[in-house]
């Protein structure tokens, strides 16, 4: 595999594990506008635990996983109080505190950044990314799922039927926090090098953007919306300094067509009905 | 006026209700007897919908005390009344729309899958799984399991109100409140839903219906309960009920009688 290739596979690979983090409270109806921060402290609690502790990477990373998972479930039941743009604004605000907590913190470096020892190969990173989509396919073959779905839907109804509205919530961002801090671990590890700068707002709303565009009705979605974003603007390249302003037309012109994303649920049922007539 | 004999499923007393001072339910009372169909009724705005929200837990109560099943819910929180058998529906449907028929009978079955093994069970990667077959199987029993895999937003009015019911008897309900279940049905969708409310009785359900189509309400409730700027005017059989110079009265202007 050429350098190339394999580079735009591992930011491809990056930015799954991150829509995937963002579509899971999606899935419920809640915006998470603050994924980066939990991405950092997976980033950071995993490369602490390899440079300092000399803990072997494959504990450390699953360790700042669950880390991030716990900050969810600590940071999501107050802040899920809040609804809508409020719960958006909210968890703005929560990633730029995490991203600041860290920018000041010097045992991991401060504002210099913080280099990491232990490698994590591309293949690695391929296999974290194959894991996450095997995870999350799994989990919209299950109860949960429709769950949070239901949630989403309509809360009341969901509520007089006995599910859970608060606990299907926080789980759902927790586990997207959770993913969030193991896509950030492999990122430390991969890189060999993080800085609190990386971990700003725009990547948030950038993940944001890749799964509304490929929709959050289905699991796919966020599979499909995280590899257009990262292909086609390689795949533009030729075109040069006009690959933006023609990918920027793309998003305007398929939002414009599809508002519910590229993948749909009714999309999959036509399909099946063309298939097993 | 309750049969002395016949329990009750659900038993309202003293209840009270406002609304930034506005008194939709002022000291309210009756008995919904166990197994039998009773209406709810009274002009618009008298407090009907407000009764099925207190009950529901949607809204906390002023005062009184609410009984489903001999257990005291008043202070329940509202995910946990169904465990008691009560169920409603909304005066507009609240199906969920993106979701297909089956989709919307298994978030009905939540209550008797809560568990967290239930919850990561896999079950649509299971052929037949036995949560999709019963659901099938509910539907089939009112002859609707052609439409299992539609979405439901694009189902007609009339299937998508008896889909409403098939998932609060999925639910485990035995006690069913319905808001206005008739309200936009052509003549044979009232007529389908008319036999599948009976069939529900039938089954030992007991029905607690607000309505405004008084055919139908004879037609399929036994005793009447008659509400006006919430409170109880009058109850009892229905012909009886329509004498009644208050409720006469309270009806003035409009022709919901007849
Ligand atoms: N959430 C609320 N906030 C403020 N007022 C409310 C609320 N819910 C109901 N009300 C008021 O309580 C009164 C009773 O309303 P309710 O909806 O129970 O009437 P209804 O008998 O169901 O009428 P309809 O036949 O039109 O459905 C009305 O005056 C209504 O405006
Ligand atoms: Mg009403």
């Amino acid at each position: 595999m050429s350098g190339y290739l394999t580079g735009v596979l591992v930011v491809l690979a990056f930015n799954v594990i991150a829509a995937y983090a963002v579509y899971l409270p999606l899935a419920a109806g809640q915006l998470n506008l603050g994924i980066a921060g939990f991405m950092a402290i997976g980033a950071y609690a995993s490369a602490f635990l390899t440079n300092e502790y000399g803990v072997s990477m494959w504990l450390a990373i699953p360790v700042g996983s669950l880390l991030a998972g716990l900050m969810g479930v600590v940071i999501g039941i107050p802040v899920l109080r809040t609804h809508g743009i409020y719960l958006a604004m909210a968890t703005f605000a929560l990633g730029q505190v995490i991203a600041a907590v860290f920018l000041n913190l010097e045992v991991v470096g401060g504002a210099a950044g913080y280099p990491v020892t232990d490698y994590a190969p591309p293949v690695a990173v391929f296999w974290a990314a194959a894991g996450v989509v095997v995870l999350m396919l799994y989990i919209s073959r299950t109860r949960f799922a429709l769950c949070l779905t239901a949630v989403k839907s309509d809360a009341t109804v969901a509520d007089l039927l006995g599910v859970s509205v608060r606990g299907m919530q926080v789980a759902a961002f927790a586990l997207g926090a959770a993913v969030a801090g193991f896509g950030g671990g492999f990122y430390a590890h991969h890189f060999n090098f993080i800085e609190a700068q990386h971990f700003n707002v725009l990547l948030s709303v950038f993940t944001v953007l890749y799964v509304l565009f490929g929709g959050t009705q289905t699991v796919w979605g966020p599979l499909v919306g995280a590899t257009f974003f990262t292909l086609v603007p390689e795949l533009l390249r030729a075109s040069d300094q006009w690959r933006y302003a023609v990918f920027a037309a793309f998003i305007i012109l398929f939002m414009a067509v599809r508002p519910q994303g590229l993948v749909t649920a009714s999309l999959f049922r036509l399909f099946r009905r063309k298939v097993a007539p | 006026m309750t049969d002395a004999a016949t329990p009750s499923a659900l038993s309202i007393s003293g209840l009270s209700k406002s609304f930034a001072g506005v008194r939709a339910i002022r000291d309210l009372s009756f008995e919904v007897p166990k197994g039998r169909a009773t209406a709810l009724i009274g002009p618009n705005g008298a407090g009907k919908t407000t009764v099925f929200n207190l009950v529901s837990g949607v809204y906390g109560v002023d005062h009184g005390r609410i009984v489903v099943n001999g257990t005291d819910v008043t202070g329940m929180p509202s995910r946990r009344r169904i465990t008691t058998g009560i169920a409603r529906s909304f005066q507009n449907i609240r199906l969920m729309p993106h979701l297909s028929v089956l989709e919307n009978l298994l978030v009905g079955q939540q209550v008797r899958a809560s568990s967290l093994g239930a919850l990561l069970t896999p079950y649509r990667l299971i052929p037949n799984h036995r949560w999709k077959r019963e659901a099938r199987e509910a539907l089939a029993e009112i002859g609707l399991a052609a439409y299992a895999d539609e979405t439901v937003g694009a189902l007609p009015y009339g299937v998508r109100k008896r889909i409403d019911l098939v998932r609060a008897t999925l639910a485990g309900a035995t006690v069913l409140m319905l808001d206005e279940p008739a309200a936009g049905l052509n003549p044979s969708e009232t007529n389908a839903l008319r036999d599948h409310l009976k069939a529900l009785v039938a089954q030992g359900v007991t029905l607690l219906v607000v309505e405004h189509d008084m055919h139908f309400v004879d037609s399929v409730c036994e005793s009447v309960v008659v509400l006006n700027f919430g409170e109880k005017i009058a109850e009892g059989p229905l012909s009886q009920v329509r004498k009644d110079p208050k409720v006469r009265e309270a009806y003035i202007g409009t022709d919901e009688e007849d």
